[in-house]
């Protein structure tokens, strides 16, 4: 099938494009670029994309699938189908399933499980055998299988001993270490250690909690020549820190979550579940030292920590419930609000931190506007303004803290493995 | 004039013209204890549930008290008789008693915010027990007025709370409570059982209690958990005996009068001595004495509203 999209803003910071331009498509390959001659668009199905941007697909490097083990929350599809509808055309999804991403045939049944949708999945394997921090994952063979970087995600890897084994080893097919900061013996709260928490009576989580991992990782990485990947950032220092181990060339890179850059820990006030989440909400100075952070370079993407809980999991007293909350679909309405038109990122820095960086982290080949290449994009809407509701998401779970937020700017559609989503319509090129 | 809320959940947002309402009715209600029939048939008809998540004795007893003595129906749901071992969950349980026509619920829960979860889950009149190491506001509004029954006023009174006032609802409750009338209010314990932020609260901090003795008219003297915090927040109990227990010679050498709370259980010999808890400082069982009729008041002034 062949289509045009005319009327594209096409935009890619890697190949330097910011411009007005035609996209010819036929089978899901582009063809032409430019001007479209009567010729081009006969037998053509055309879509006017109305000047919206049209980038490399955008792709989320920290979501929860929760399949296999939890299907009741979330399952490849449905979570494959909330980051469509995001904005989404890749994501890599955690280990911390059940069973536990630690073994080549459970990566091998998520990469099958995906393989018919629009989104492409990529799975994080877990760093040790049971995320247990004790032994090293089959690297190796995990990597084989497709496997883009190990993590004991929900905690950090437990010893500095192990941390060191697995960053040695992973030298050997250059992936990342993501890691969960946060030190064990300080981890039992339920929000963040500050003026808030004392209002409210919760156990606190002091934020070194964070920060002394992150140096912990820092330093392993100088010492071992490892990637470190910080997960979900959200404290100053760690920020601070991420920042003077890249000035020095250390192999560090970080992500974080729109929650971190968008909500403090004001928010916990009343008590609502779906502002638990670990790392916790933060203070105004931390916030503001993400921002700093995604401006300067310091922090490298945005990804969602997308967490699907069930509602009667979530529907309980705060310190019992979960942690997490789903983020596939608010996190590019949120970043366009928040950092795109308040001036923190261009769009060519926003584009980076959604679909350039992640991948390189991951080594994941970055989509390009050349004629041959597989199209793979993501097509957003700067100005358009809408509200957050929940009830519309295609995540099986709706655990968000941002229902009826109203927000600027929106993903329109995606297209990827010869499919379009374009304003919810699923269409097969 | 009726109280500004429909709940009693903390003394944060509770305002100054309600603390003293409660405490000008819980005078009345004391009067109502001394005479020979402790009974009187305000909340006839009504039904109050005691939920309680927490193990308590003490304030599951004051609070049943002063339900009987208004003539409330009073019903005791203990989280030992509870579905809550048969996997119900909390939502569930309340939906169920709600559904059974109660007119209030006194809850205790290990949980901060439940109180407030209460509210968004059934219609009752909901009164915090005591939530989490969040408020309890009822032991600090006893506080108050044991306070204020004995030295006339409470504003302006320097009040000193010792003891682990980071993990303590009635710390937090008192602070709230005691600043919004007017009291002048100090924190003295280790440095590990102060919350970071407790200058945020307004308070000021002592970690010597010979200094908070001789700057203060009021010491309230938290209990230590024995069960949980030896060894974690501070050495030994003789250490912390030496360091903040409340005794005679500590007293005299500071040569202070000075008024004694506790809100019990006591543990004896570790945040205070015998002599002392059993001393003419002391006013502790007046406090328990008290807290059935500060419960009576906030029992009639939330269960005649509308």
């Amino acid at each position: 099938m062949k289509i045009a999209l005319k009327n594209c803003q096409l935009v890619h910071p890697l190949q330097k494009i910011n411009k007005k331009s035609n996209l010819l498509l036929e089978h899901g390959i582009i063809t032409k670029i430019g001007n479209l001659t009567t010729e081009d668009l006969k037998n053509a199905e055309i879509f006017d994309l109305k000047d919206n941007f049209v980038s490399p697909g955008f792709f989320d490097m920290h979501v929860h699938l929760r399949e296999p083990g939890r299907e009741d929350e979330e399952t490849i599809q449905t979570g494959c189908d909330a980051a469509a509808q995001g904005g989404f055309t890749g994501i890599a999804c955690m280990p911390n399933t059940e069973p536990t991403l630690d073994s080549a045939e459970v990566i091998s049944l998520i990469k099958e499980k995906a393989k018919n949708h629009l989104v492409e999945v990529f799975p994080v394997a877990a760093a040790t055998v049971g995320r247990k921090g004790e032994i090293i994952s089959p690297m190796a063979e995990l990597f084989s299988a497709g496997a883009v970087g190990f993590s004991d995600d929900g905690v950090a890897i437990k010893t500095a001993r192990i941390l060191k084994t697995a960053l040695e080893y992973s030298t050997m097919f250059d992936v990342p270490i993501i890691e969960h900061c946060e030190e064990e013996s300080l981890a039992s709260g339920a929000m963040n250690e500050g003026v808030t928490s004392t209002f409210l009576g919760l156990p606190p989580i002091p934020s070194v909690a964070e920060d002394l991992i992150v140096m912990r990782d820092i330093l392993m990485s100088e010492y071992t020549g490892g990637k470190i990947h910080i997960a979900h950032i959200s404290t100053k220092k760690a920020v601070q820190m991420v920042r003077e181990a890249k000035a020095n060339g250390i192999r560090v890179t970080a992500e974080v979550s729109p929650h971190h850059f968008t909500l403090t820990d004001e928010a916990v006030k009343g008590y609502n579940t779906n502002t638990k989440m670990n790392p916790p909400l933060r203070t105004q100075e931390d916030v503001n030292a993400m921002l700093e952070g995604l401006k300067d370079g310091t922090i490298d993407c945005i990804a969602s920590d997308h967490a699907p809980h069930s509602l009667e999991e979530k529907e309980m007293e705060f310190e019992f419930a979960p942690n997490g909350i789903v983020g596939l679909e608010t996190q590019i309405g949120l970043a366009l609000t928040e950092l795109y038109h308040k001036k923190v990122l261009t769009i060519e820095q926003l584009v980076e931190k959604f679909a350039i960086n992640p991948r390189k982290i991951l080594n994941i080949h970055v989509p390009k506007f050349e004629v041959g290449e597989t199209a793979n994009f993501t097509i957003f809407d700067v100005n358009e303004i809408w509200s957050v509701d929940i009830s519309q998401f295609k995540s099986k779970s709706k655990n968000s803290p941002f229902d009826k937020r109203l927000l600027k700017g929106k993903a329109v559609g995606v297209i990827n493995k010869k499919k379009m989503l374009l304003t919810g319509k699923s269409i097969e090129i | 004039m009726p109280l500004s809320s429909r709940h009693l959940l903390g003394l944060e947002t509770t305002p100054k013209e309600d603390i003293k309402l409660i405490l000008d009715t819980a005078t009345t209600f004391k009067e109502v204890l001394e005479r020979p029939i402790k009974r009187v048939p305000t909340l006839q008809g009504k039904t109050v549930v005691n939920l309680f998540y927490e193990n308590s004795t003490r304030t599951r007893i004051s609070f049943e008290l002063a339900e009987k003595r208004l003539s409330a129906d009073a019903v005791n749901f203990s989280v030992s008789t509870s579905s809550v071992s048969k996997g119900e969950t909390f939502k569930d349980t309340i939906k169920n008693i709600e559904a059974m026509k109660i007119d209030m619920v006194v809850a205790r829960h290990a949980a901060a915010g439940t109180p407030l979860y209460l509210t968004q889950l059934c219609d009752a009149h909901i009164i915090n027990a005591g939530d989490g190491i969040h408020e309890h506001p009822t032991q600090a509004l006893l506080d108050m007025y044991s306070i204020r029954e004995k030295l006339g006023r409470l504003e302006g009174v320097k009040v000193c709370i010792v003891g682990d006032i980071a993990h303590s609802r009635v710390a937090l409750s008192n602070i709230f409570g005691l600043k919004t009338i007017g009291a002048e209010v100090s924190v003295c314990g280790p440095a590990t059982m102060i919350p970071r932020n407790i200058k945020d609260l307004g308070v000021k901090v002592f970690y010597n209690i010979d200094e908070a003795i001789q700057e203060n008219d009021v010491l309230n003297v938290l209990r230590i958990q024995l069960e949980r915090k030896a060894g974690s927040n501070f050495p030994t109990l003789r250490e912390y005996h030496t360091c903040y227990g409340i005794t005679n010679e500590r007293l005299e050498k500071n040569g202070k009068d000075i008024l004694i709370l506790h809100p019990g259980p006591i543990n004896r010999g570790v945040e205070i001595s015998s002599e002392v808890a059993d001393g003419n400082n002391q006013i502790i069982l007046q406090q328990v004495t008290n807290g059935v009729a500060v419960r009576m008041a906030v029992l009639y002034l939330l269960g005649t509203q509308n």
